[in-house]
């Protein structure tokens, strides 16, 4: 680790997973025209892993995420992070918690991630004097973690808005995992950056894999994420269809949506047939 | 790789003996695209032919004359572009001869376009079905009746799962998917011989842009249409055309059939181009073995 002490050992013990959903409900509307977004969701994270949550529009995946934050109250089911059941969690609960660093999130608009008058410095540096961190060892760790994101010293002093998207979303990423957080959301965070910036994001993101902090990647898209994940998780319509190693998942996928997911990325070689099993799965996946 | 069933193909008959290959009904020939202000020179020189039946492809990123070399064909260039050299044919007319009106009548029934966002094609406040069967009246002179059917008929053509209620829906009551879908009924609603898709699947989820692709292929087999793809993403243009242009700066650096292209690509920018959706595509997790 570049930035001193990373995390406190007065969260759950390491062996437990940083992140437990179980049995996930979460509903929208109001009381008399509830629509489900999300139904019965398990899913399990362990210290340290990277974990992909794959699912196109409207499959319930930023749900998902916002109710992990504690931006979105669940009808049934429970969060756990870190040990600690979020579920009922009130506003000052979930402060107190992020203030902990136990969870942290990037978003795909870093602008959203970022406050448009803090420099790139206080951005940094803020989560750690939350911590308690004093000063000059907050700006120590904040221009140390720097490199690892790629980023020069030259920018501590600029605002979000006199940085490029690929830079400002590093600023993010970089304040999101400064503090040595036990888990990190990251919501489609290359999803609004052009091929070369997308795959500096995604290089950047394997690297951090080693730093000990545990990442839910969520993307619509299952080549940004299989790179950077040890394992996948399929969201289809509300419901968690398929978990399972990126390696599995690619090339062995079960459940028909997961194939067709597979079937449909573009690919340069792909095969004429390919229309045919499609269409097939379409047609399973209507009834 | 580009077999055609017989009997299926074309609805008007190319005019040439059964085994001829047909002509083509889009050519252009070494097209240049300037900008009057400037005279700078944006699209420096694009020929290719493209007979029914067939698809070709444009690749390259923003800012390549992709988009413009289509509006040239299409007869919509911006204000301030014009062509400064070359030939555009459509069915063997020159399109520097059309006046306003026969390109009113051309396009729509002969060329035809869908473009990146289909909301914007569309009035918010009037049902999609009916704009639609506009287009089927003021092309095919149809009563409303028979436009109306014929609207139905086009959004299941797009294979639109409930025809009736789509034809019944305000645009902003539709996915992007379902929008793309409503503006190809309508770009195919006067049966034309050539589509022009620019970028129309980029902004979609990608098993809803694998199914929109997938209908071009079948429209283009069942009914003879001719597509020109236009995209980003050489894979996009892999699944459909047999045919791909790689357009850099307005200029095509690599031009040929898209397998020998896209899998031995001669110029180094293909090459870019293509280890860039290998860096985050999904072809390189995919194993060799074919086990399922």
């Amino acid at each position: 680790m570049t930035g001193g002490p990373a995390r406190t050992a007065d969260d759950a013990g390491p062996a437990g997973p940083v992140l437990e959903v179980s049995g996930l409900d979460v509903h929208y509307g109001p009381r008399h025209r509830r629509r489900p977004a999300l139904r019965g969701v398990c899913l399990s994270v362990a210290p340290g892993e990277t974990v992909g949550l794959i699912g196109e529009t409207g499959s319930g995946k930023s749900t998902l995420a916002r109710t992990v934050l504690g931006l979105v109250r669940a009808s049934a089911g429970s969060v756990v992070v870190g040990g600690e059941d979020v579920t009922r969690h009130g506003p000052r609960q979930w402060r107190a918690l992020r203030r902990r660093g136990v969870v942290q999130y990037v978003f795909q608009d870093p602008l959203r991630s970022l406050d448009p008058d803090l420099t790139v410095e206080d951005s940094l540096t803020e989560p750690l004097l939350l911590q308690g961190v004093p000063r000059e060892e907050a700006a120590e760790r904040a221009r140390a973690f720097l490199p690892r994101v790629r980023l020069h010293e030259e920018l501590l002093a600029r605002l979000p808005g006199e940085l490029s998207g690929g830079q400002r979303q590093r600023v993010a990423v970089a304040r999101a995992l400064v503090t040595g957080p036990r888990l990190v959301i990251l919501d489609e965070p290359v999803s609004a950056l052009d091929a070369a910036t997308r795959v500096q994001i995604l290089e950047i993101l394997k690297e951090l894999r080693a730093s000990g902090t545990a990442l839910v990647f969520i993307s619509h898209d299952l080549g940004s994420v299989a790179g950077v994940s040890d394992r996948v998780a399929v969201l289809h319509q509300g419901e968690l269809v398929e978990t399972g190693t990126t390696h599995d998942v690619v090339n062995h996928p079960r459940h028909p949506y997961t194939r067709l997911l597979i079937g449909s990325a573009p690919t340069l070689y792909s095969a004429p047939a390919d229309r045919a099993e499609r269409e097939a799965l379409r047609a399973l996946l209507r009834t | 790789m580009t077999t055609v069933s017989e009997g299926l193909l074309p609805r008007r008959a190319p005019g040439a003996a059964p085994d001829a290959p047909a002509p083509p009904v889009l050519s252009l020939r070494d097209v240049r695209i300037g900008d009057r202000a400037g005279d700078r020179e944006i699209v420096r020189g694009v020929s290719f032919e493209l007979a029914p039946g067939r698809a070709v492809g444009i690749v390259g990123e923003s800012g390549s004359g992709k988009t413009l070399t289509c509006r040239a064909a299409l007869g919509i260039l911006p204000a301030h572009f014009e062509v400064t050299g070359g030939s555009i044919e459509i069915d063997g007319t020159d399109i520097a001869t059309l006046n306003p009106a026969r390109w009113r009548a051309l396009r729509g029934t002969t060329i035809s376009a869908v473009f990146q966002d289909p909301a914007s094609y569309l009035n918010p406040s009037i049902r999609v079905g009916a704009q639609i069967a506009e287009a089927v009246r003021a092309k095919k002179g149809l009563r409303r009746r028979e436009a109306h059917r014929r609207a139905v008929e086009l959004l299941r053509t797009v294979r639109l799962r409930d025809p009736e209620l789509v034809h019944g829906s305000y645009p902003h009551e539709l996915s992007g998917g379902m929008l793309q879908r409503v503006l190809i009924a309508a770009a195919i609603a006067a049966g034309p011989r050539i589509l022009v898709a620019d970028e129309a699947t980029t902004a979609l989820d990608v098993t809803v842009q694998a199914e929109i692709l997938d209908m071009l292929a079948e429209l283009r087999e069942r009914t003879g249409l001719a597509l020109v793809v236009v995209s980003h993403d050489p894979a996009v243009v892999a699944r459909l055309c047999d045919e791909v242009l790689v357009l850099r700066e307005g200029e095509v650096v690599e031009q040929g059939p898209t397998h020998a292209v896209l899998h031995d690509p001669r110029h180094e920018y293909t090459r870019l181009l293509i280890a860039e959706h290998e860096q985050y595509g999904l072809d390189r997790f995919r194993t060799t073995g074919e086990d399922t």
